[in-house]
């Protein structure tokens, strides 16, 4: 890289190079179609390519790469969950991510920060007991830790909360980190489209094809594609999605929101989570607080964000952090999220052929992004989804098989 | 939304009420199928639309239903269980 830089220094033109190419009109017939140009679609088409060869693939994004909940998220990566299915899944995931710069070739800011879940009743901590006795039984760095480590970690912590719900202990993860979420699709459709993926922005799929069980192609508002394969990675869409194939799942989708304040010197070292009140926070590499709440309490699809949920979010990082309270939020957005009744993702195959789906990644979708996109590439191109997410497979709902994972959900819900 | 007409009590603050999800008929546990009970159990109607949809009044302990769009959030009408017909 700072040879190619050098040649710049003896010219006058600097090309910024495009991350990939301006794909505008799809072919008639495809391998694969990918509806969705978020992080899990593009890590899916990125492994096909990579890991099997399947290059004939177009990525379908009505909107703009990374426009959806890849740049909502507030970037924690982490895999302290409950059950031993999630934590080995979530655990892959932050293995792939670790080693992710280098293989895309980008800097995601991949920055190890440790997470603390603050518990603030016994309730709390008997959970987080249970949660670190579970991630170390899979080889997790997870632990119970009291109000002392976690002022030595945060010092500026109001540890009684100002006297609201005073912290009795943390489950502290050492591996729980913060991403730089755009830079991630950017990644995974450059490294994509230079293995001949092409990626379609502003490109609506209105229909799915199935004849006889098996899908054979998708209606856009670019024109019909046959394609023998469909993978849905439409975060907050895809009840849509599953509507126009004729599946039912569980999935009802909330609107998640989250806020950033205005920048300041570097201070939060790590990531400090508080189910009880509703809080999530660290804070990114260009010094503002990144901070998520719960979910909002009713069904609807829509990215509006509220007052509501700014005063309440406030009234809590305030009683955390008492001196944040002139530091002002810059920005505040929502996302859709699809929520499932388990907590846990739905991957895999469906009753229809050739219809996969990769969904229902409500609060926990950015983490996922990387072993989502490796396994659901493996389940499209053998037709059979691998071992570490058959525990997320449709049926297990008919089967009466829950992945019980929302105790692991990182607010109260 | 930021207010909600409750069918006893007229219109209050969104704040005092609580959602309770999709109204949904109940099949028969005795007659139906394993996978038609299932299907009751889990799935959902997720696609965006004029939904039929259960909401308390919290400070009434009121039951009641709204007919709302879940892709614009407006509620159109708002009635007392049964009483469909006169609201």
């Amino acid at each position: 890289m700072p040879l190619s830089l050098l040649k710049y220094a003896l010219s006058r033109e600097h090309p910024a190079p495009r991350f990939f190419r301006d794909c505008t009109e799809p072919k008639k017939t495809y391998d694969a179609v990918i509806i969705g140009g978020g992080g899990h679609g593009l890590a899916a088409a990125y492994y096909l390519a990579k890991d099997f060869g399947i290059t004939n693939v177009a990525v379908l994004e009505k909107g703009y790469i990374g426009g959806g909940n890849t740049g909502r998220n507030t970037t924690i990566v982490r895999s302290n969950y409950l059950t031993p299915e999630g934590v080995n899944f979530y655990d892959a995931s932050v293995q792939m991510y670790e080693g992710l710069s280098q293989e895309l070739d980008i800097n995601l800011f991949y920055s190890t920060r440790g997470h603390f879940t603050l518990a603030h009743t016994e309730s709390a901590m008997r959970t987080m007991r249970w949660r670190a006795e579970v991630n170390k039984h899979v080889g997790v760095e997870s632990y119970v830790v009291g109000p002392e480590e976690i002022l030595k970690a945060c010092p500026q912590l109001d540890i009684s909360c100002s006297g609201q719900a005073p912290i009795l202990g943390a489950l502290y993860h050492a591996p729980g980190s913060v991403a730089r979420h755009d830079a991630v699709a950017w990644g995974y459709a450059k490294e994509a489209d230079r293995m001949g993926v092409e990626i379609f922005q502003n490109t609506e799929v209105t229909g799915i094809d199935v004849k006889s069980g098996k899908v054979v192609g998708v209606q856009t508002n670019k024109g019909y594609i046959s394609t023998g394969r469909v993978l849905s990675a439409v975060a907050g869409f895809t009840p849509r999605i599953t509507e126009m194939v004729g599946i039912e799942t569980p999935i009802v989708i909330h609107p998640l929101q989250a806020c950033v304040s205005e920048p300041m010197k570097p201070w939060l070292n790590t990531i400090l989570v508080s189910g009880s009140l509703h809080v999530y926070v660290s804070q990114s590499s260009r010094g503002e607080l990144v901070m998520g709440s719960s979910l909002d309490p009713y069904e609807v699809h829509s990215t509006r964000s509220s007052l509501d949920f700014v005063e309440g979010l406030s009234s809590h990082i305030v009683d955390m952090f008492p001196f944040l309270g002139n530091v002002k939020v810059v920005r505040q957005w929502a996302g859709m999220a699809d929520i499932t009744p388990d907590f846990a993702p739905i991957m895999g195959k469906t009753p229809v052929e050739g219809f996969y789906l990769d969904a229902g990644w409500g609060t926990w979708g950015f983490k996922a992004t990387p072993i989502s996109g490796k396994t659901m590439a493996e389940t499209m191109a053998r037709d059979m989804a691998p071992e570490l997410i058959k525990s997320f497979r449709l049926s297990r709902f008919e089967e009466y098989e829950l992945t019980g994972e929302k105790g692991a959900a990182s607010v109260g819900h | 939304m930021k207010l909600l007409q409750c069918p006893v009590n007229g219109t209050r603050p969104i704040s005092e009420f609580t959602y309770g999800g999709e109204y949904r008929e109940a099949p028969d546990p005795q007659t139906c199928s394993d996978k038609v009970w299932a299907d009751y159990v889990h799935n959902r109607h997720g696609a965006p639309g004029l939904k039929k949809e259960w909401w308390y009044h919290g400070p009434s302990g009121t039951w009641f239903i709204a007919e709302r769009n879940t892709l614009t959030d407006s509620v159109s009408r708002t009635y007392l269980f049964g009483q469909e017909k006169d609201a």
